[in-house]
Formats: structure tokens, C-alpha cells, sequence
């Protein structure tokens, strides 16, 4: 219990004011439901083996707020999203969701993942169920709604989703666009306090991606709180109110889209967004010299312990010299 | 001499089929065929073995095989989750009773149900009992290592998207992983349940009377009294009247499956 104060003080960059989150880690219950902390992560840290993909990381969400994380791949942003609602058990460190540290071991997780709504990359809808199957299969079985109830609420998030006429259609009739616009109305039939999107748009065919970004977005207008793992930059930049950029299991950089991806003050964001950005003008020396292949963990700029690890770390020096621009 | 590609192929193609009709030559002039027609199709015998071939046999095969199946099913199912348990022992009770029952003859377990059991507890078993669970206990074994195969090929984002709904860990293998490991299952399923459906053919050693035959008991009975092979080829094609459709079944449901995926 209360392990929440354990680890604050640790560095992490660009923590926002956890002033009002204090409150949040003691104990059970839900405390302060009006703190208008939505997530609190601290200290977190989560290995696979001998190789550890979060290495320290801090941060918070404040409800209604919309936050973009981004990153390379093997940077840890997809498990940090993962532990949020805990399909990945930490390793160290607590995470606070709606006023709950799901990582006490007395916390009933079940309870909690029903108030977190959560998107794949894969989409991951039941293929044995129509899409309204998939709607309120949950809600049936997890909120015990009656039927007519679940089916009421279905077809008004289908609606909302611009579905409507997809209520009996079963997953694989749908293309990869409409797929992900049921999943997403599939966590919204919970009433979600929260949502979190795993790349949402990376399995999509790019001319099937504005239409779950369209749906994302009006999510974001109404005022949901949403952590978005994504590469896509022009969502981050006009969606997201602050962006963070993860990069060998470390949060390297975080504020408002305009800096965080307009502006960035790493070397390590700029050449990121560089190659993301335009990916033909990636040059390969840049790609051995900076950034290493996805696999390989990283070593960051203000890492705890810098030059622990083997191989070419990615110092400053060398991240300029082989600097995209 | 050379020869071209295209004439090798017809060539040897000519040569199989020469083959194939000095074969068949072959039989129909050396076969005794008003013998082969005494022995397998006397009509007056033919005759007589309608309709309790069908209204007695025929039903009890089907009654034994899908005793035998369901309760199989069950245990199946049971035995491919304590399979796939994340405590060892119940692991190891698992591998052990499938490894025995697929191990040991189905006649076995029928002779040891049927006579060692009641024998040895002085206790008399119901004889569509003891088809059961003779049938059942074997047939578990295979449908166990069946269902498990077909629990592990359901995606893991399945699990975690029903889990992240909130969702417990076995509420998620009840209506979201079964459900479509079942799907997965249904051909080698039904390729069990034809197997069984030929394996009843074992409660003729339990002492039957008149009507508790199935088909097989039934045709040999009838080949005893009539010294014809009639009753036994009529009860084979009753055989294939339940196994035919159900290959015909798999292979739909299998298309299906197919299609949704």
C-alpha cells in the first residue's frame, strides 16, 4: 500500500506538475476521482529477460488531455501503453489509472480495464462475432447489461463511428479501416474513462488511415482522454495537446506538438522526425550510426548510466555528425 | 531414339492405362461372379434384414457413438485446460492419463470396463454406461491434444482484447478463446467422431441382448444365420450412410470457416 511516494523522487524529464497526483497511489480504493489526474506513471521500468525496454519512466495525464507518444520502434512506447492497463506487468514502479494504482497486487485489474478502453494495431476483433457481437459481448458478460440495453448502446457507438449499416457484418467483410472503427467503438460501448491506441493505423493501407484518425479525432473534440501510441506526425501535430518522445525505453522529450515536433531540441527527436518525416531521404550511415536496428536497446543522451551497454551507442557526437540535415 | 517431352507423357500415360485395364481384365474373367453375387448379394437375405437393421442397429450405433462422444467431448475439454494450467500437477495428470488412454487398445478399456470393473467392484454398470465411458475415455485422449492445439492457435491479441474489456481470465476462455478454438477444431473433431463411430463396433463384446445391437453385432449375427456376406456389406453401407455425410459436413463447415476467417 501507498507505494505510490516510493519512487517520486526519481528524475525523469519533463515531468508535468504531479502536485495535484499525490494523492492518487495511496492504497485500495479509488481515491480522488476529481483530481483530474487521468494517468500516473512513475518510476516505471519493465524488462524482458535480460533486456530492458523501459528504463525509468515518469509521466502523467490529466483527464481530457490528449498525449501523443512517439518514438522508434523497439523505443518501449507500445509496453509503456501496455502497462498502463497492465497487459504487461511492470517491473518496477507504480501506474495510477482514474484514481487506482492498478500495480498493487491487492487491485482487482478486471474492475479497472473496464473503465480503459484499448485499441491494437491488430485490431483484435472477435471474428466469431458480428460487429455487433463484438459490441456487446462485454458489455453482457463484464457490465451485465440485458440485452436490448447492450444492443441500444452498440448501435449508437456503430452510428458514432459512421457504421451504422455494419451491424451484422462479421469482421473479416470489413476492410482494415472499418475493422478498426468497430474497435474502437467496441471499447467505447464500456463507457471508457480513458482510451489507449497501440499505432492504430500502422496494419492499415495508407488510404484507409484518415478514416480511424477522423474517428480519433472527434473523440478528441468531445473531450476524451486519449494516450496515443502513433507514427502519425500530422495527427500528433494538430490533435495531441503534448507529445512525448520515447526512444531507448526513456521519455527524451515532451511538450506542446508545436516543439516536440516542430521545434525539437534533441538531436535524437530531430533525427527521428527527419526520417519519419521523409523516410526517402534516410540516408543508410545514419541508420548505423544513429539509430541502431529496432531491437537493440539504446543508450540515451541523459541515461542513468551512460556507456553500460556495448555496441555504438548513439552519444550526442555521433547522432550530429550522422545528423539527417 | 528421341523423343519428344510431350510424347514421353503420352507414353507413359498409354502405360498406366494398359496397366489399369489388364487388371480389371483380369478380374472379370477370373472372379466367380454368380459366387461373389450368392455371397454378398442375396436379395431374400438382403430382404430380411430390414428394417431392425436400421430401426435397432443402426440407431444404436448412432446412440453408442454420441454417448461416447459427448461425454469425450467433456473431458476432452477439461483435460486440454488442466493441459494448458498454470499449475504443474494438474499439468502432469493431464499428460499422463492422455498418454495412457491413447496408448492402450479402445478393446482393452472396453474388456476392463465391461468385466474387470464390475467384477472387481462387485458393482453392475449399465451396459449404454459402459459404452460411454469406454468410447468417452479413449476418445478424450484424442480430443484433448485436439482442443489444446486448437486453444494455442487462437491469436494471444484475442485474450488480451477481451482481457483489456475487463474481461477475467476465464470469462475470456469461455466466450472469446473457445468459442473459436472449437471453430479451428471442427475437422479433426469430426474425424474423431467418425473413428468413434466405427470403434462402437466394440460393444459386441459385452454380451448385448436383441436390442442393444449395433451394426456390427447385428451383421455378424445375421452372417451366422443366413451363411451369407449380404448382412455384413449392408451393414458396412449403413456405416458410410453416418460417415459419408459427416465427411461431406467437415468439408463445408470447413469452406465456412475459411471464408470468416
Amino acid at each position: 500500500m501507498g507505494g505510490g511516494e516510493v519512487d517520486s523522487g526519481s528524475l525523469g524529464s519533463g515531468r508535468l506538475g504531479s502536485s495535484a497526483a499525490g494523492g492518487g497511489g495511496d492504497g485500495s480504493g479509488r481515491a480522488g476521482a476529481g483530481d483530474g489526474t487521468a494517468i500516473e506513471v512513475r518510476g516505471l521500468r519493465k524488462s524482458f529477460g535480460d533486456l530492458e525496454v523501459l528504463r525509468g519512466i515518469d509521466f502523467r495525464v490529466a483527464r481530457g488531455e490528449v498525449v501523443c507518444v512517439i518514438g522508434p520502434s523497439g523505443s518501449g512506447k507500445s509496453t509503456l501503453l501496455r502497462c498502463v492497463n497492465l497487459l504487461e506487468e511492470p517491473t518496477s514502479g507504480t501506474v495510477t489509472v482514474a484514481g487506482v494504482e492498478i500495480t498493487d497486487p491487492e487491485v482487482d485489474i478486471d474492475r479497472v480495464r473496464r473503465r480503459i478502453g484499448m485499441v491494437f494495431q491488430s485490431f483484435n476483433l472477435f471474428p466469431h462475432l458480428s460487429a455487433l457481437g463484438n459490441l456487446t459481448i462485454a458489455q453482457r458478460r463484464v457490465l451485465r447489461r440485458d440485452k436490448a440495453e447492450a444492443a441500444r448502446v452498440a448501435r449508437e457507438r456503430l452510428a458514432r463511428v459512421g457504421l451504422t449499416d455494419k451491424e451484422s457484418a462479421y469482421p473479416a467483410q470489413l476492410s482494415g479501416g472499418q475493422q478498426q472503427r468497430v474497435a474502437i467503438a467496441r471499447a467505447l460501448a464500456m463507457d471508457p474513462e480513458l482510451m489507449l491506441f497501440d499505432e492504430p493505423t500502422s496494419a492499415l493501407d495508407p488510404e484507409l488511415v484518415g478514416e480511424v484518425l477522423a474517428v480519433m479525432r472527434s473523440l478528441a473534440d468531445e473531450g476524451m482522454t486519449m494516450l496515443v501510441v502513433t507514427h502519425e506526425m500530422s495527427f500528433a501535430r494538430e490533435v495531441a495537446d503534448r507529445v512525448v518522445f520515447m526512444d531507448g525505453g526513456v521519455i527524451v522529450e515532451e511538450g506542446a506538438p508545436e516543439q516536440v515536433v516542430g521545434a525539437p531540441r534533441h538531436a535524437r527527436t530531430r533525427s527521428f522526425l527527419a526520417r519519419v518525416l521523409d523516410p526517402a531521404a534516410t540516408e543508410i550511415d545514419a541508420v548505423d550510426a544513429g539509430v541502431g536496428p529496432p531491437d537493440s536497446p539504446e543508450l540515451s543522451p541523459e541515461g542513468p548510466e551512460p556507456g553500460s551497454r556495448p555496441g555504438p551507442g548513439p552519444d550526442e557526437h555521433t547522432n550530429k555528425g550522422s545528423d539527417v540535415r | 531414339m528421341a523423343m519428344s517431352r510431350r510424347q514421353r507423357a503420352r507414353a507413359i500415360r498409354a502405360v498406366q492405362y494398359a496397366v489399369l485395364a489388364a487388371i480389371l481384365l483380369t478380374l472379370v474373367f477370373a472372379a466367380d461372379w454368380g459366387e461373389i453375387r450368392r455371397a454378398f448379394f442375396d436379395a431374400g437375405v438382403a430382404k430380411a434384414q430390414f428394417p431392425d437393421i436400421i430401426t435397432t442397429a443402426l440407431v444404436n450405433t448412432i446412440i453408442y457413438t454420441l454417448l461416447g462422444f459427448g461425454f469425450g467431448l467433456a473431458l476432452g475439454l477439461l483435460l486440454a485446460l488442466l493441459r494448458l494450467s498454470e499449475v504443474p500437477p494438474y499439468r502432469w495428470l493431464a499428460v499422463t492419463y492422455i498418454e495412457f488412454f491413447r496408448g492402450v487398445p479402445t478393446l482393452l478399456v472396453f474388456i476392463a470396463l465391461g468385466f474387470g470393473v464390475p467384477l472387481a467392484f462387485q458393482v453392475a454398470i449399465n451396459q449404454y454406461a459402459t459404452v460411454m465411458l469406454a468410447l468417452g475415455l479413449v476418445g478424450a485422449a484424442y480430443m484433448a491434444e485436439t482442443i489444446r492445439a486448437g486453444i494455442q492457435a487462437v491469436p494471444k491479441g484475442q485474450t488480451e482484447a477481451a482481457r483489456s474489456l475487463g474481461m477475467s481470465q476465464s470469462r475470456a476462455m469461455v466466450s472469446i478463446v473457445i468459442p473459436q478454438a472449437f471453430r479451428i477444431v471442427l475437422p479433426p473433431l469430426t474425424n474423431e467422431l467418425i473413428l468413434l463411430t466405427k470403434d462402437s463396433s466394440l460393444v459386441y463384446l459385452l454380451g448385448l441382448s436383441l436390442d442393444q445391437y449395433e451394426l456390427s453385432k447385428f451383421g455378424r449375427d445375421a452372417l451366422n444365420q443366413n451363411r451369407s456376406l449380404t448382412p455384413i456389406l449392408i451393414a458396412g453401407l449403413c456405416y458410410l450412410v453416418i460417415t459419408l455425410p459427416l465427411g461431406h459436413l467437415v468439408r463445408r463447415l470447413e469452406a465456412r470457416t475459411a471464408r470468416a476467417r
